[in-house]
């Protein structure tokens, strides 16, 4: 009796220590955004001047505007592009949908550093034949779009499998138009998997780093690519503050989706 | 009629993947065969086996290795004990795994160099208790750290999936008909898991495998794997026909290893 008791705490224990493993950088990194001393190690009291230098610093600040700005745009054009899609993907007969699904599933699967580099040979190809253009805010919204599409197709094609296809027709029947039948039957069904997708989209371009690598062009960077450069000169606390910033963020809109979701299963 | 006017909505999306999904790739295929002067060339190929690169290649595929066993080995017993929890507490530990994966890696693994670095947080305690400091970055212990933090949730959540669903009486069945402890877990948990082992496995050693990031932060300038050599080639030695060939091979790692787990599932299925 006791030693199972004993092997029962030893097994919260290990639970315990895994999960210490995988918090404990992310506490350290939110506490020193708030630590007075530069020196890492050291607490020098508590403070919010990382905070109001990164406001200050018009680098980071430029680099947190491009990167809610392609996030927003990407995740709006990858849910029209991914819900049409979606629809026209449902009503297609057997083998045309499972290639449209495969080559769907190709920028999901592929390693992000091959997508990035493909990408990037492909825009400087289009720029070379074209003799005009460069990298920057077009092709990382574009190479934003690519990645982000897929993921909106895959959340909305289940709710598209479940409609009853009748209703639809029995619209179009009743002599309504096909444009307002399909936003007053098929989208109010399906708005659930658009916006989960949606937010998705939003929180993986929010996300991407990799990708955007390739694909930033001179002068132009997002925040991930910021957070790089300045990495690989060693620590500074601004971007424990960036960081924690972008951790709050990411994990209100996670919540916001998790919110969604437990309303669809209520429902 | 109706039908067919519903599928000409998948057609923008359809030159849209043309454009920028399979149009990217013919480059890469083509920049990747293609010599300096435009002509077909299988050289780039054999430059990728010359001895250097095969060194990085092999450290690349060792490193994703030695990770994925370290995942395995600390993910195992973790999934294993939370499956066994009760239903409310294993829903929130299962939640308190999934939360860090939504933080972006690049942050996560810039994370580590606070705490590994020459004044960072261990050494500030070292130095706190008088012993001497550690050199904890630039050697690929802190890199297999860093991906090892990175990718253990995707180790748990497969093998959680799979033990939560073990049918609990065939557990109680081999130990009614005798089996010891060990024998209950090599005979019938074990063997009844490797489903999950298997995806475990894949999703962790696929970003293993092609990651250039822990590397470039944890590993320093001189830790080169065939992620960093493919993002030098392309953004620091401009050879994109090499780079090109080099991703090539990247994929047929990937899909190598994508076959080889799928024949494992198959065979594992038919036992």
């Amino acid at each position: 009796m006791s030693g199972g008791r004993v092997s029962s705490i030893l097994k919260r224990v290990y639970v315990g220590l895994i999960l210490l493993f995988l918090y404990a950088p992310i506490i350290v990194l939110i506490v020193f955004s708030f630590n007075a001393s530069r020196s890492r190690g050291r607490w020098g009291g508590f403070t919010l001047s990382w905070y109001a230098e990164m406001f200050r610093d018009r680098q980071i600040m430029g680099a947190l505007w491009n990167t809610v700005a392609i996030a927003v745009l990407s995740a709006a054009l990858a849910g029209i592009l991914g819900t049409a899609s979606a629809i026209g993907i449902n009503a297609m007969k057997k083998i045309p949908r499972k290639i449209m699904l495969t080559a769907n599933n190709l920028p999901v699967l592929n390693p992000d550093i091959v997508t990035g580099v493909s990408l990037m040979i492909l825009f400087i190809f289009v720029f070379n034949t074209l003799r005009a253009g460069s990298l920057g805010f077009l092709t990382m919204l574009l190479a934003h779009v690519a990645f982000n599409a897929p993921y909106v197709i895959l959340s909305v094609l289940p709710k598209l499998s479940g409609l009853d296809p009748n209703m639809y027709e029995a619209a179009l029947d009743l002599g309504c138009r096909p444009a307002p039948a399909f936003f007053k039957v098929i989208l109010p069904e399906i708005s659930q998997g658009i916006i989960s997708g949606v937010v998705l989209a939003f929180t993986l371009s929010i996300d991407d780093f990799v990708i955007s690598f390739f694909t930033k062009g001179p002068g132009f960077s997002n925040l991930s690519i910021i957070v790089y450069s300045m990495a690989r000169r060693g620590v500074n606390p601004k971007i424990n503050a960036v960081s924690t910033l972008i951790f709050v963020t990411v994990m209100l809109l996670l919540a916001l989706v998790n919110k969604l979701n437990g309303e669809k299963l209520k429902s | 009629m109706r039908g067919r006017n519903i599928k000409k909505a998948a057609y923008p999306y359809i030159l849209w993947t043309a454009l920028f999904v399979i149009a990217p790739m013919f480059l890469v295929m083509a920049n990747a065969f293609s010599a300096a002067d435009g002509s077909f060339t299988t050289a780039n190929f054999a430059r990728a086996f010359e001895p250097i690169y095969l060194a990085v290649m092999w450290r690349s595929v060792e490193l994703a290795a030695v990770c994925t066993a370290i995942c395995l080995l600390l993910g195992y017993p973790a999934a294993y004990f939370i499956a066994r929890l009760r239903l409310k507490s294993r829903g929130a530990l299962l939640f308190l795994v999934i939360v860090p994966m939504w933080m972006n890696f690049l942050l996560r693994t810039y994370a580590w160099l606070t705490i590994l670095e020459k004044n960072g947080v261990i050494n500030s305690a070292l130095e706190f208790l008088g012993l001497p400091k550690l050199n904890l970055l630039y050697n690929s212990g802190a890199v297999v750290l860093g991906m090892v933090y990175n990718f253990l949730p995707f180790m748990i959540l497969p093998l959680y999936t799979v033990l939560e669903k073990t049918d609990g009486t065939l557990v109680e069945a081999a130990q009614d008909l005798g089996a010891s402890r060990a024998g209950v877990f090599f005979r019938v948990t074990l063997p009844l898991s490797l489903p999950g082992v298997l995806s475990g496995v894949t999703m962790v050693f696929m970003p293993a495998v092609t990651t250039f990031v822990e590397s470039n932060l944890l590993g320093g300038n001189h830790f080169i794997l065939i992620g960093n050599l493919i993002e030098q080639q392309f953004l620091t030695v401009y050879d994109w026909r090499f780079g090109s060939a080099l991703s090539v091979i990247l994929m047929l790692i990937i899909l190598i290893s994508m076959g080889a787990a799928e024949l494992a599932g198959g065979a594992g299925e038919e036992t």
